[in-house]
């Protein structure tokens, strides 16, 4: 990249290799290929290693698949905020404590409050507990921030501090008890054969993803010809709207290919009253809801950090924050909202972690703090401030679930999966090292 | 050369800031005119950079005024002296290195579109255009500014102050870090800013630098005001020996 800007003009450019001038065509993130390259690796090594000792490979099904998209959610969507925290070098430890809090919070609220007011079942409680949960993160988040920012007490102490704290606190609200169950809708948003949209929901969102990707290409080329800035070429662009839609399609095909398992669809059509043909009937589970809640964090985060100023000021800071300062921003107000909006994403896992269990403990969300650093970690995000990206640590966050539901999977026992995972962290970074070296 | 008639663009009157028990500037008087370049040398730690610092609103003072073009002013951040169309170009250069030129030379003052997001195609011309201005050798729009040279990344921070049509322009060392020709470029730019009519308050160790680029030159030492004078009126010595000695020429003899 940097080499054809740097020569004068004039001067012939050495010949470009077909790999070397395909990447600079598409302008595709090499970092990005080689996260998918990883993951696939993973992915086969597990379904190869099951099926060679074990007998089946079980690693490559739409169950497994399936199952691991909904166990990615909760950690996914606390990573891509986790990404914010660390650009600005500061770290959030508590994390997996405001989580368990937030979900304490809901279960009391929906089990214990509201149905005395509104009465069991009404349709306003789930909307008032999420309301609630992601209030609940929002406010610790935002006094965690201030006591960073206008305190300047170090961020690692403030969550640690934290990280006892709400732990305490989740266990002081309901003094320790399991709060279950939750309201049935509020259910839905933890996946499961009824937490999912079904084929044809399935469908039209695949297609609104086709048509988001093609809109993307187009829009780009609108504005580079707006600005005068060099196309990409049409070849290049056909590859991209080929992969991105493929990929969508590809992953409507999959959800659409794990059906419910047979229980349910005997419970449900003696509900609705059908009669299963011969053969069994064949009821789609399609995307699952916590995955809908991850797609759209994901998109809205990467519209925040890429398309606002927010963002930018983020990186700036993150950058140098002296910089950013002169510049003009409000570099301890930033932290503040920083951190809210880590909480308010703590608050949504909660949703989504405490709607899979049915059920609110105050264990829920012990060392999550933990998973969703690594992913970001792992997912590009520099410690040393200033860079990492949303799909990079929604990525990292594929990687250490593929790990831990693989090795389980093809039964290593807990021990084993703990040394693995913490020796993938390690590596992760070092190789992430290694590539920015050589990519200066 | 310059019209003292004039309304001055800055007066700073009677500053003075203190950190800790240190006065790092004490009861330090200075103006600058339209068109003028005025030149503060002195010892490190002589208190030029805190003097100035002041002025562009990244430390606040404790006792004095400012005044801009006739009206006192009030400078608390660094957004307060934009205002009053203050830009400064720091010793550091205050780039935030992960981003691109762009995003540096409009940072705090992004170019939105209408529905609220930040235009970066829009940003990225805008910066090509001035670009091509300013260093015509400058290609690197898309990097970051950490893959740039010193006198490219020098380049970017004086964009900034063109771009955003500075009336007060604070320099810190502006050629420190750069090559003999990198220097030609940011001297012929000062030039060319001058004669636009912007007031440059311009910081530098060079002493000969300064004569060469100034219309007065103020010397500190130690958060005191040694004194200003025009630079026809004194000789590289006289300068040296105020700095050194912290004494005016007539004095010193």
């Amino acid at each position: 990249m940097t080499d054809q800007t740097t020569q004068p003009p004039g001067t012939t450019k050495e010949p470009e290799g077909a790999i070397a001038r395909f990447f600079r065509e598409t302008e595709l993130d090499t970092r990005l290929l080689g996260m998918l390259g990883a993951l696939a690796i993973i992915w086969i090594g597990f379904h190869v290693y099951g099926q060679l000792v074990n007998g089946f490979g079980a690693f490559l099904t739409p169950r497994n698949l399936w199952n691991l998209s909904v166990q990615t959610a909760s950690i996914g969507i606390m990573a891509t905020g986790m990404v914010l925290v660390i650009i600005t070098r500061h770290i959030d430890l508590s994390v997996g404590s405001m989580l368990g809090f937030c979900a304490i919070v809901m279960g009391v609220v929906q089990v214990n409050i509201l149905p005395q007011f509104l009465g069991l079942g009404h349709p306003m409680i789930w909307i008032i507990a999420v309301i609630i949960g992601i209030l609940c993160g929002s406010f610790i988040g935002a006094f965690h921030g201030a006591l960073i920012a206008y305190g300047k007490i170090p961020a690692f102490i403030v969550t640690l501090g934290g990280l006892l704290v709400w732990r305490g606190a989740a266990f002081l609200v309901a003094r320790g008890e399991t709060i279950s169950p939750v309201d049935p809708t509020f259910r839905l948003m933890g996946g499961g054969p009824y937490g999912a949209i079904g084929a044809t929901g399935s469908w039209i969102v695949g297609i609104l993803g086709c048509v988001a990707v093609l809109g993307l290409i187009l829009m780009g080329r609108r504005k580079r010809t707006t600005f005068h800035i060099a196309q990409r070429p049409v070849w290049a662009e056909t590859f991209l709207a080929i992969v991105g839609c493929g990929a969508v399609i590809g992953a409507v095909l999959l959800v659409n290919a794990y059906p419910w398992p047979r229980g349910i669809v005997r419970r449900y059509a003696e509900a609705e009253g059908i009669t299963i043909p011969e053969g069994g009937l064949f009821i789609s589970h399609g995307f699952a809801i916590p995955v809908l809640i991850l797609v759209a964090v994901a998109i809205f985060m990467t519209i925040l950090m890429s398309r606002t100023r927010f963002g930018r000021y983020v990186y700036a800071i993150g950058g140098n924050p002296e910089a950013a300062e002169l510049a003009g921003i409000n570099t301890r107000w930033m932290t503040v909202k920083i951190f809210a909006l880590m909480g308010a994403l703590t608050g949504l896992s909660a949703v989504v972690a405490s709607a899979r269990l049915g059920s609110a403990t105050n264990a829920l969300g012990t060392l999550d703090e933990l998973y969703v650093i690594a992913a970001a970690v792992i997912g590009g995000t520099s410690l040393a401030g200033g860079v990492g990206t949303i799909y990079g640590a929604i990525l990292g966050a594929l990687v250490m679930q593929s790990l831990q539901t693989g090795m389980v999977l093809i039964g290593f026992d807990a021990a084993i999966q703990q040394v693995v995972v913490g020796s993938v962290l390690v590596l992760a970074v070092y190789l992430d090292i290694l590539y920015r070296r050589r990519s200066k | 050369m310059t019209d003292t008639s004039q309304t001055p663009l800055v007066q700073l009157k009677d500053i003075s800031i203190s950190f800790g028990g240190i006065r790092a500037v004490d009861h330090v008087s200075l103006d600058l005119y339209p068109g003028e370049v005025v030149g503060l040398l002195g010892h490190n730690g002589a208190g030029k950079s805190t003097l100035i610092k002041i002025l562009s609103g990244a430390y606040q003072k404790d006792g004095g005024e400012i005044w801009i073009e006739g009206q006192p002013a009030e400078i608390n951040s660094p957004r307060d002296a934009r205002d009053y169309n203050i830009e400064t170009i720091y010793q550091t250069l205050a780039l935030a290195d992960n981003l691109d030129a762009a995003s540096n030379l409009f940072l705090g003052r992004e170019l939105t579109t209408a529905a609220g997001f930040v235009d970066d195609a829009k940003m990225e011309s805008e910066t090509a255009k001035i670009m091509a201005r300013l260093n015509p050798n400058f290609r690197k729009l898309k990097e970051p500014v950490s893959a740039l040279s010193g006198g490219q990344r020098q380049s970017v921070a004086i964009a900034k102050a063109v771009y955003f049509k500075a009336k007060i322009l604070i320099m810190d060392e502006p050629t420190a870090a750069l090559g003999v020709h990198e220097t030609q470029m940011v001297a012929d730019l000062i030039q060319e800013l001058k004669k636009q009519g912007l007031g440059i308050f311009l910081i530098s160790h060079d002493t000969r630098e300064m004569l060469e680029l100034c219309d007065r030159v103020s010397v500190m030492k130690n958060g005191k005001m040694i004194g200003t004078e025009r630079v026809e009126d004194v000789t590289e010595d006289d300068i040296l020996s105020m700095i050194i000695m912290g004494k005016k020429p007539d004095q010193a003899a």
